[in-house]
This record gives structure tokens, C-alpha cells and sequence, in this order.
């Protein structure tokens, strides 16, 4: 169940309660999330949609760990993250999260092998269970007879899937998507897409993925729009609940 | 588990373009380095060759080198018969020195450049075992007849054998080459020390030192006790090895100061060579940084990392340099002997501890040009990398 009303039970997997995030620019404050709830169950796929600028990044940011809020709390599997310490967030990520990033953002001296393996490196595995996990993630996105190629030598639809390949390798809690598709073609985001619901349907991870396209937001199990800074239904969109429109 | 150095490795190869300055100048400031360190080495070997440790050298009491010092004739006559000297077929083995300067033209330049002259005992060649004669013949007693030094002989005009040449009032014959082992003797020319003297008008009953053949090495202390005690000499006795590597000690230390002063002022450049090197691949890689933090890399995998690459380069620059200094090994130079200042020939000595010592410099250079940059990556803003394209 995902609810953006901070009403939850207490028992979600993602709880987020009353998350602010103002930038400042020069002497500008740029108040970019404004008390903003969420509630995500385990096995959930929910999709982020907004217009450009309206703080989708910085959402899934916060999330992940890779930045820190304002004021409010983010409490993932019963880990307060908000509060953590730089270093002790680096390892709950590592642990905790996967990242799919729309450029990818694969190292580009290594090749789809090694761009894999390198969550595990921060594991106890040992070398030939990490080639295990390495060929098993390969093999999900389709890719084992890819694994020696560098980014360079891959299509941008290939690239995204040893990007997912990494972002799974670790079977982290849960996965942050980025614009995932921005980059590629109808056909590729399509794949992609597939790719991504099977690893719900049939791996049980938890998805959050931002994007522009309805067409690639219709995918996920509940579209939630972020509007003035808090995120609201998308069914209360179309009613008029909200004013204001969809990019 | 750290971020693997091969993509340490494969990055720099990426970018060799942006690296190639940093690895040139660590590069030349390793190859300063060691060549300045193995000209003071040459120049140490070559003074110490000279000296044998089962030779002795007596000068007057309180003399630093044979320049300053002046032994009479008597003196010469009661050390001859102190103990410990060996004997040969032609008695004590004994050999009185007169030291002289004569200008004489380099055969590079045409300038003339002081020669040191010395005038010896015909039995020197007993005395002084390192010193053989290569071409030609050892000079008789009492004629004018000179043997010249190796080094001497490639260095000065007229001082080749055979050719005749005005010292002082006299013309002598070259009449042999010798070689002394690469010793500075092998920028000297030898003749009869009472002709010698006589050609500069010295006097024919003092000298400079007296150099003896010992019985054995230990037989110095002997010696020593016998000559020292003796009322009638005013004389210092010191093995003639250490005399040798005392006479070096001052320019040894020249050169050391200043190669260390000017391999400082490069390594500096090159410090700031690597810096900018290291900063721009900072710059440049903020991206893949980010990423890796992201995948959850901590600040210390990241120092450690862009640290290690900053000692590839370095490393890379240290081997260049020693390479390239290598091709200096045993080519000869020369210098002024500030004892004599007189000329004297010596090689680069490249050793390998001097290779280490180049190769450890090289990675301090990386370490200083890779810390900074290496802390501003671990530094960046993760989210805010993330965003730049
Ligand atoms: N580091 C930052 N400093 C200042 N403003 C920022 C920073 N990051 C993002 N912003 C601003 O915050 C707003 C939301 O950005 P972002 O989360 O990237 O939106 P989206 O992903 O929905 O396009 C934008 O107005 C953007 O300019
Ligand atoms: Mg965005």
C-alpha cells in the first residue's frame, strides 16, 4: 500500500515523514520539497512523475542517501537514515540501495564485468562468489556475453542494463530509478521497462523510479505526481483535486 | 574490499595526454637528482682510489693537505728508517713528493687549465701499486723525462708520448702513459722530484710529503708511534686512503648541498606539475567519483585510490628518470680539485641504492602532488556530482 497522507502504519518498508529540502542559491532559498510524506511496502513499484524542476532528483537523492534533508525523516526497514553519520551512510547504501541512473553512469575504464562487480567489492564474497553473483545479474538483464566489452563499445539500451545489473548484483532493499529511459529510444525503453517489472514481478524489489514519459510512468503498480513540494495521487490529478498540470 | 587499482591504471592510461607533464617533470627532478648525487660519488670514488690502506702518508704536523704541508730533507732521512716501512731490492720503500702546478692548454677549449705535477721517487711504482704503466716506459732517475696520467693525457695538449714539453726552465719527454686505476693520479703528471723541483727553482731539500709502503696495514700504528714521538719530526702520519676521502669530503658535500638545493626547487615544479595533473583529473572524473560514493565507496577508498594513481605517475616519472640518468654512468667529467685547484677527471658513479633513492624521491613527489587532490575528491558533494554532465 503507498500513501503520501503520512497516515501509515508504522510497518512500511519506506516511511517518510515531513521531508523539507530548501537549497540556497546566492542569498535565494529555494524551497524544493515542503513537508513531503510517503509510505512504500516492500514489493512496491511506484512511479514519481512532475515537471522538470519540480524536485524528482532531489527526492529520490534523499532516499538514497545521497544527500541530506531539511528537516523531516526517512526511516527505511526500521533504519532512521536522516540521522546517520557520512560514513555509516556510505555503508547503509551499499548495502541498502541500488542505483539507475538515466546517464548511466558507468566507470568507463572498466568493463560491464567489472562495473558489476564493484558493489561486491565492498562485501566479504569471496572472488569466485562474487563471479557468481556478477554472471547471475549479467544473465537477468540479459547481458553474459557482453561482460568483457568497456560502456564504450555498448548500446545505450546495453549500458542501462549493466547499470540495473549493478544496481541488483548486491540484492539491495531497494532500487532508485532515474529517469531510466531520458536517454534511450522507444524500443530500448520499452526493454528496459520490461526488465524492470520483471524484477518486481518476479524478484520482489521494491522500485522507485522517476520519469517524464506517462507512457513508461503507466508501468509502475501507482503514479504519484510532486506538486508544490509534496506528492500527491495521480487519480486525484485527473479528478481535479489539484490544480496545476502534468508535464 | 578498495576501489581496484586497474581502474587506476586504465584511467591514467586514458589520460596519459594530461599525465605526461607531471611524469616529465618528476621525471627530470629524480634525473637531476641522481646525477648530482652520483657526480659527488664519482668524485669521492676517484679521491679514495687514490689512497691505498697499506700506504701512509706523513706531512708537516697540522697540515690539512699536501699543499700546505712541507717535510725537510733531514725529516726524509730519519723516516726512512722507522719501523713498519717496507724494504725493497732498492731499500726503504720511500717516496718524497714534491707537488707543483704548471698551466698547460686543454686540447677542448685551448684555455689552459693547471695540471698538478708531482715529483716522485723512481721507485714509486712499488709504492703506489694501482698506478701501472700502460704505454711507453717508467721515467730514469735524473733525466727530464715525465709519465703522464690517462686522464691527462686526453684532457691537455703536448702530453702525449713521445711530444716534448717546456715545465719550468726544462723541456722534459713524455716517455710513458700511465693508468692509476681511475684515482686522481690520473690527471697528474710524474717526474724525477729533484729535476722538478729544480725546474721551478724550489728547493732541493724540502717536499711536500712522504708517502710509504707499509709492511702491512696494521703496521700504521707503528709507525705512527715511532715518528710522532720522535723529537727531531714535526710530522702527522695518516693512512693515505683516508687522507684521500678527507680531501673529498669538502667538494662531496658542495655538490651534495647543491644538487639537493636545485633537485628542492625542481621538485617543487614538479610537485605542482603532478598537483595540476591530479586536480584536473579530479575535475574530470567528479562523475565517476560521485558514482562510486553513490555504490558506497567511503571518503578514505577514494583518498587512498586518487593517492595511489598519483603514485603510478610518480612511480612511472621516478623509472623514466633513472633510465634516462643512466646513460651517465662512467661518463667522465672534470672538475677543479679545490685542494690543488688543479684539474682532475671523474666519472659519474650511479649505484643502485642512488636508483632507490631516486624512485623514493619520485613517489614523496606523488604523495605531495596527489594528497590534496585526492581529499578534494573524496570531498566533493556526492548529489551535486551526480547532476553534472
Ligand atoms: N545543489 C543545488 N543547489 C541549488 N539548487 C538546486 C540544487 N540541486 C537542485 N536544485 C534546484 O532544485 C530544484 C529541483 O531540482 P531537481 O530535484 O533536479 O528537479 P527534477 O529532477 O524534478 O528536474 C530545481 O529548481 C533545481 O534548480
Ligand atoms: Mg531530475
Amino acid at each position: 500500500m503507498i500513501r503520501v497522507d503520512g497516515q501509515g502504519n508504522g510497518k512500511s518498508l519506506i516511511q517518510v515523514r515531513g521531508l523539507s529540502k530548501t537549497y540556497r542559491r546566492g542569498g535565494e532559498e529555494i524551497q524544493v520539497l515542503q513537508r513531503l510524506n510517503l509510505d512504500v511496502d516492500k514489493g512496491d513499484f511506484v512511479g514519481f512523475m512532475g515537471p522538470s524542476g519540480s524536485g524528482k532528483t532531489t527526492l529520490l537523492n534523499l532516499l538514497g542517501g545521497l544527500d541530506v534533508p531539511t528537516q523531516g525523516s526517512i526511516t527505511v526497514d526500521g533504519d532512521e537514515i536522516t540521522h546517520m553519520s557520512g560514513s555509516k551512510l556510505t555503508k547503509w547504501r551499499a548495502r541498502h540501495v541500488g542505483f539507475i541512473f538515466q546517464m548511466y553512469n558507468l566507470i568507463p575504464v572498466l568493463t560491464a564485468y567489472q562495473n558489476v562487480e564493484l558493489p561486491l567489492l565492498l562485501t566479504k564474497l569471496s572472488g569466485s562468489e562474487r563471479r557468481k553473483h556478477v554472471e547471475t545479474a549479467l544473465s537477468v538483464v540479459g547481458l553474459t556475453d557482453r561482460m568483457n566489452h568497456y560502456p564504450r563499445q555498448l548500446s545505450g539500451g546495453q549500458e542501462q542494463r549493466v547499470t540495473i545489473a549493478r544496481a541488483i548484483v548486491s540484492d539491495p532493499t531497494f532500487l532508485l530509478c532515474d529517469e531510466p529511459t531520458g536517454d534511450l529510444d522507444r524500443k530500448s525503453a520499452d526493454e528496459i521497462m520490461a526488465l524492470i517489472e520483471e524484477l518486481v514481478a518476479k524478484h520482489g524489489k521494491t522500485v522507485l523510479m522517476v520519469t517524464h514519459d506517462p507512457v513508461v510512468a503507466a508501468r509502475a503498480h501507482t503514479t504519484l505526481h510532486l506538486e508544490k513540494g509534496v506528492l500527491v495521487e495521480a487519480s486525484k490529478v485527473e479528478q481535479g483535486v489539484v490544480a496545476g498540470g502534468v508535464a | 574490499m578498495a576501489i581496484p587499482i586497474v581502474y587506476n591504471i586504465r584511467s591514467v592510461r586514458a589520460r596519459w595526454t594530461s599525465t605526461i607533464v607531471a611524469v616529465l617533470g618528476i621525471a627530470g627532478t629524480v634525473g637531476v637528482f641522481i646525477a648530482m648525487l652520483s657526480l659527488a660519488r664519482g668524485f669521492q670514488a676517484t679521491l679514495v682510489a687514490s689512497g691505498s690502506p697499506d700506504n701512509a702518508l706523513i706531512v708537516r704536523a697540522g697540515a690539512t693537505s699536501e699543499m700546505t704541508s712541507g717535510v725537510p730533507l733531514d725529516s726524509v732521512k730519519i723516516i726512512q728508517d722507522a719501523p713498519g716501512i717496507a724494504r725493497g731490492a732498492n731499500g726503504p720503500m720511500v717516496t718524497p713528493e714534491a707537488v707543483l702546478m704548471a698551466p698547460i692548454p686543454l686540447l677542448s677549449t685551448g684555455t689552459e687549465a693547471n695540471v698538478e705535477l708531482r715529483g716522485v721517487s723512481p721507485n714509486v711504482l712499488e709504492i703506489r701499486k694501482q698506478v701501472k704503466i700502460v704505454q711507453g716506459r717508467m721515467f730514469k732517475a735524473g733525466l727530464a723525462e715525465v709519465v703522464v696520467g690517462k686522464n691527462a693525457t686526453n684532457t691537455y695538449s703536448g702530453l702525449t708520448l713521445g711530444q716534448t714539453i717546456a715545465l719550468g726552465t726544462v723541456r722534459w719527454q713524455v716517455v710513458g702513459i700511465f693508468d692509476a686505476g681511475g684515482s686522481s693520479f690520473d690527471s697528474e703528471v710524474w717526474g724525477d722530484s729533484h729535476l722538478l723541483s729544480a725546474a721551478y727553482s724550489r728547493p732541493d731539500n724540502s717536499f711536500q710529503s712522504v708517502t710509504v709502503h707499509l709492511t702491512s696495514p696494521e703496521a700504521l700504528g707503528q709507525l705512527k708511534d715511532s715518528v710522532t714521538t720522535d723529537p727531531r719530526l714535526n710530522v702527522d702520519v695518516i693512512r693515505e686512503i683516508d687522507y684521500y676521502a678527507k680531501q673529498s669530503t669538502s667538494l662531496t658535500t658542495l655538490i651534495t648541498r647543491l644538487g639537493g638545493f636545485v633537485a628542492m626547487i625542481m621538485a617543487i615544479g614538479a610537485v605542482f606539475g603532478a598537483l595540476n595533473t591530479m586536480y584536473s583529473a579530479v575535475a574530470d572524473r567528479g562523475r565517476e567519483i560521485a558514482t562510486m560514493r553513490a555504490l558506497g565507496f567511503g571518503g578514505p577508498s577514494v583518498v587512498f585510490s586518487f593517492l595511489i594513481e598519483a603514485l603510478l605517475i610518480s612511480f612511472v616519472g621516478g623509472v623514466l628518470g633513472c633510465l634516462a640518468v643512466l646513460r651517465l654512468n662512467g661518463l667522465t667529467t672534470s672538475t677543479i680539485n679545490f685542494q690543488t685547484f688543479s684539474n682532475l677527471a671523474f666519472a659519474f658513479k650511479i649505484t643502485p641504492d642512488l636508483l632507490v633513492m631516486g624512485v623514493v624521491f619520485a613517489l614523496a613527489m606523488g604523495v605531495f602532488g596527489g594528497i590534496f587532490p585526492a581529499i578534494r575528491a573524496a570531498s566533493l558533494p556526492v548529489a551535486t556530482a551526480l547532476r553534472e554532465l
